[in-house]
């Protein structure tokens, strides 16, 4: 089964609640994803600095903050829960070679100059109540709640998937031909943290964001390349889209004002979003790219 | 009677509907705030009438005998699925599945209805102001599917007895669902149900007619590819 959820914001109105609406899309979605939930949420502070989300993994978080203050004098870090953001104007690459030698066991769930992730084990609305997701403000965000399937109930194995900077995707269904493409991938360079299909078509949009296609070009070859059941929900700095596979067993449903577009596997996950019942509310058709703000 | 989703329970809304008082002839009611719940006013089986103020979630009025369910909104997967008898009226659009397996009553679907519309349907009317989605009436067995907008692919796959009604495109037809021809009764039927559903502008003799080539029935050795 699973839930995804994801809300897109049109104006500034309702940045301040924008953690609020996505908490409790979450929490409405529970029922279709009772084993673990993750969100990502942009916020694009303009300041130039990167945002790396990392899952401590039960490492120590003091002797990390220590160490890792050492190596980068400007780290800003905060601890969420078992999840930290780091802040610093340190690139990725740099970064992340960083963290690979010294710090192993703790994981990167994410990295931009907006996107902070968040993904845990549990009860989505316990996992929204830890990580505090009601008090973040942003312009858009994506979450997700899983019924697991076809890997473990681990925070590795949880969505959203960053493979990319500033990207993320949620993905209701489940793919057939997800090893085979690993397997291409990696030998163009990918790396894969877990199992899960869906990080394999996370990796698949990241690669060909890279050579400069579009978001919708990307999926729409999606379409063609990824076989399974899927309605998949990516976010990128700037917005996010939703495609459904043609057969569309998997479902979603839109609904759009003047000041927000929200996505959803059911109605009753928006039903508290203000004004929703006199929004434009579609079902995405199978096989089509609908997109917002990219 | 102002039923309030937000006050009440669904079960508790949904028993008082399925349990009504015989004798009492009030049998006007209202259910407010549906707010995308699933299963609303399923398996009722009394003649009364439902309005249901905005929109609600997967099989609204499933199973449903004799009651007369209007929904003032959107309807998800299932509306009305495996109906018996009675009329269910959708007056926004209904998601995929929309009267799946039904026996027989009346489905009005103002707006659009997405795939799988009419899904092995087995006896019911479903009357589809709008356009369908892809893999409507797919192993229907009986029953009218009317559309009065366009039919997306595969339309009538692995179709049995289900007359089926389009006035505008058809993508593409399913295995063994063929085009066939309009004739007086076919007219009088189609004209009726319109009648029923409150169509006026539109003549039935302006309709497509689409139903089984009856290939299919049974396993034959020159159909095995279309199996």
């Amino acid at each position: 089964m699973c839930g995804i959820v994801g809300i897109y914001l049109k104006t500034k109105k309702f940045e301040k609640s924008l953690g609020k609406f996505l908490s409790e899309m979450l929490n409405n979605m529970s029922s279709r994803g009772p084993d673990s939930a993750g969100f990502a949420i942009y916020n694009d502070e303009k300041n130039n600095k990167y945002k790396y989300s990392l899952c401590l993994n039960n490492q120590d978080f003091n002797a990390f903050k220590k160490q890792i203050k050492k190596i980068i004098k400007d780290a800003k870090i905060v601890k969420i829960s078992d999840h930290v953001i780091l802040k610093t104007k340190e690139k990725p690459s740099k970064l992340l070679d960083i963290m690979g030698k010294n710090f192993n066991e703790i994981s990167i769930v994410g990295y931009g100059k907006s996107i902070e992730i968040f993904k845990q084990v549990g009860n989505p609305k316990d996992v929204v109540e830890r990580f505090n997701l009601k008090k973040l403000s942003g312009s858009h965000g994506i979450g997700h709640t899983r019924m697991a399937t076809e890997s473990a109930i681990t925070t590795d194995g949880s969505h959203p998937y960053s493979t990319g900077e500033d990207e993320c995707l949620v993905h209701n269904g489940s793919l057939s031909n997800h090893n085979n493409l690993r397997r291409d991938l990696v030998k163009k360079g990918n790396l894969f943290k877990s199992e899960n299909d869906t990080e394999v078509a996370a990796g698949y949009i990241s690669r060909n964001l890279l050579n400069k296609k579009s978001l919708k070009e990307t999926l729409t070859d999606g379409l063609n390349d990824l076989d399974g059941f899927y309605t998949f929900i990516t976010g990128t700095k700037n917005g996010f889209a939703i495609v459904r596979d043609e057969i569309a067993c998997k479902p979603a449903v839109v609904a759009e004002t003047k000041d927000y577009v929200a996505i959803a596997s059911e109605f009753q996950a928006m039903a508290h979003l203000p004004k929703v019942n006199s929004a434009k509310i579609f079902e995405p058709e199978p096989g089509v790219v609908y997109s917002w703000g990219n | 009677m102002k039923l309030d989703l937000k006050k009440l329970k669904l079960r508790e809304i949904n028993n008082k509907l399925q349990n009504i008082d015989k004798k009492i002839n009030k049998r006007d009611f209202e259910i407010i705030n549906p707010e995308g719940n699933h299963a609303v006013c399923a398996g009722l089986k009394d003649e009364m009438s439902v309005m249901i103020k905005g929109h609600v979630g997967y099989y609204c009025g499933g199973m449903n005998q004799n009651a007369s369910i209007t929904i003032d909104g959107n309807v998800g997967t299932g509306v009305g699925e495996n109906m018996m008898s009675g009329k269910i009226h959708v007056k926004g659009n209904a998601s995929q599945s929309a009267g799946a397996t039904a026996h027989g009553g009346l489905l009005v679907i103002e707006g659009d209805a997405s795939s799988r519309c009419g899904i092995s349907m087995k006896g019911i009317d479903i009357i589809v102001k709008g356009s369908v989605g892809h893999m409507s009436a797919f192993m229907a067995q009986s029953g009218t599917l009317i559309v009065c907008g366009n039919a997306g692919e595969a339309l009538g796959d692995s179709l049995y007895e289900t007359e089926i009604y389009v006035k505008g495109s058809v993508k593409s037809l399913g295995a063994d669902c063929v085009e066939k021809k309009m004739e007086k009764k076919h007219i009088d039927h189609l004209t009726k149900l319109l009648k029923k559903a409150n169509i006026k502008n539109l003549k039935a003799n302006s309709f497509k007619r689409y139903g089984s080539a009856r290939k299919l029935y049974n396993f034959n050795i020159d159909n095995v590819s279309n199996y």
